[in-house]
């Protein structure tokens, strides 16, 4: 086993995550609708109830759809990773996820590029999202637009940790429905996504400490900081704190003797 | 018949538990290279778990398991380099081209381009397929999805094949087909099978044959000793002898 042959399966994981996602193209217009229905309509609506001083990273008062989009991002990410989890439920149903498993790689090292062929998908999600946003007039300086792409891929790894943790301890399908309920909803209403924390802290402080402990409004804030050329350090270390605490915890859960796959066998 | 040379396959007093029910109980058994040997039980036997244990997908304290010389806990990575599994479920990607299928399994597998090119077009050619490597699997009928099945399972040309009731769900022509192919496998290419299966139809003459009732092997030998042992005359009579139990 070499360099070569971890690249070559790391190529093959994610073409074939590349393939899936051309192919279902209802996917990739539900990723894309989902954020452009709050942008055009919750934002378009709010606009006028919602005033916001200008906080860092902006440095005059913006508009609301200029706040949200960061988040919206962030959103596209999030259900980007839920969906990857749902997949791999679904694989491991299906008999699709064995094939990847007894492949002769290290467990972590397959987990792993299977968590970066999903973040490539989320990143591109959100680059056609930031295309349709701009022709709305939603803009951030043009720099923003590279400097956003590592601050994707982290928090896109971070956010598709989560979701292969969370794959690791759903057994079937039907259980997916409470992890949306569960995680997914509560994750993006207790973040900065959709309102600063200032504006939380006005209504609640036990709202404020659990937005700002959120994983995700950490992921948002790198997000959103990128955007604007900028570098939210503390963002930045709380998302890859993050990411190497889940997808540790991920990598536990499919190892055969210590996880999850320990105790779900014979529910085959 | 004594075999001089090391198993391909060796499993050592292996047992594995689901909470308080015992799956398997102290299985010991090995594969020789070009020996094809049928692993019968009915359903809920353990052929599954068993499976599942020499693919890694599962582990388990006792016991231990050997591919090609290499321990499956220690070199677990290299161990899984020299098997080829097919899966009693499909495992195919349905909206994914048959060829594209296959460049995937070899990716994992670390070949190279023109490696992988060169195999998939002689593994799908034995089985008549070739023509046919562009077409989605969704368009392939059930005996010509496990055809493929079988061609990735070869495809970085392992020692070991194992089969998990790869016939199940198939037209009698298709069945007879994989289980003749398989089978010249063993003859042409000196490959160790491990068949799982509870359809005696499927089992020759010359095959090696391991029956599992309830995590316990309940016989081992050739398929004259097992109608010796059971004073039957047929194996379905045998099969039924051995695995009767008061429910």
């Amino acid at each position: 086993m070499n360099l070569l042959h971890y690249l070559r399966a790391l190529r093959g994981i994610a073409t074939r995550e590349l393939l899936r996602f051309v192919h279902q193209r209802e996917r990739f217009i539900s990723a894309l609708v989902r954020p452009l229905v709050w942008l055009f309509i919750f934002a378009a609506g709010f606009r006028s109830t919602l005033g916001l001083s200008p906080i860092p990273p902006y440095e005059t008062y913006i508009l609301y759809e200029e706040y949200i989009t960061p988040g919206l991002i962030g959103m596209i990410q999030l259900f980007n990773g839920m969906q990857s989890s749902l997949s791999m439920v679904y694989d491991r149903e299906m008999g699709n996820m064995r094939t990847l498993l007894i492949s002769p790689l290290p467990r972590w090292f397959l987990l792993v590029a299977k968590l970066l062929a999903g973040t490539l998908v989320s990143i591109l999600q959100a680059y056609a999202f930031l295309l349709v946003a701009w022709v709305y007039d939603v803009r951030t300086p043009l720099e923003g637009y590279l400097d956003l792409l590592p601050a994707l891929l982290l928090s896109g790894l971070m956010l598709g940790a989560l979701g292969l943790l969370l794959s690791s301890f759903i057994e079937q399908l039907e259980n997916f429905a409470g992890v949306m309920n569960f995680v997914i909803f509560p994750m993006f209403f207790m973040s900065t996504a959709l309102y600063p924390l200032w504006k939380l802290q006005e209504s609640s402080d036990l709202l404020h400490t659990l937005a700002e402990y959120n994983p995700f409004s950490q992921a948002v804030e790198l997000i959103r900081f990128a955007l604007y050329g900028q570098f939210n350090i503390y963002a930045c270390v709380y998302t890859l704190s993050s990411l190497i605490l889940f997808l540790s915890a991920a990598v536990i859960g499919y190892n055969p003797s210590k996880g999850m796959m320990q105790k779900k066998g014979g529910k085959q | 018949m004594i075999q001089s040379i090391a198993p391909v396959l060796s499993v050592q007093n292996i047992s594995l538990a689901y909470g308080e029910k015992l799956a398997l109980d102290n299985v010991s058994f090995s594969v020789h290279s070009g020996e094809c040997r049928i692993l019968l039980g009915p359903n809920g036997a353990g052929k599954s778990s068993l499976f599942s244990l020499i693919t890694r997908l599962y582990d388990t304290r006792q016991g231990s398991i050997d591919i090609a010389g290499l321990n499956l806990k220690r070199h677990s990575s290299k161990a899984l380099g020299r098997l080829g599994v097919v899966f009693q479920q499909p495992t195919l990607d349905m909206d994914l081209s048959v060829e594209r299928n296959l460049f995937y399994h070899a990716d994992l597998h670390g070949l190279g381009r023109k490696q992988a090119k060169d195999r998939i077009q002689e593994e799908l050619e034995r089985q008549a397929m070739f023509e046919r490597r562009h077409e989605k699997v969704r368009q392939l009928n059930g005996g010509h999805r496990r055809r493929v099945e079988i061609a990735r399972a070869l495809l970085h040309k392992p020692d070991l094949l194992l089969l998990d009731e790869p016939t199940v769900g198939l037209d009698m022509p298709s069945r007879k087909a994989i289980v003749e192919y398989v089978h010249q496998l063993t003859a042409d290419h000196k490959i160790a099978v491990l068949w799982a299966t509870h359809l005696v139809d499927e089992i020759f003459e010359t095959d090696q044959l391991i029956v599992l009732h309830k995590g316990t092997i309940r016989f081992q030998g050739s398929v004259p000793q097992l109608l010796d042992t059971t004073a039957t005359s047929s194996v379905a009579s045998a099969f039924q002898h051995l695995t009767k139990e008061v429910r």
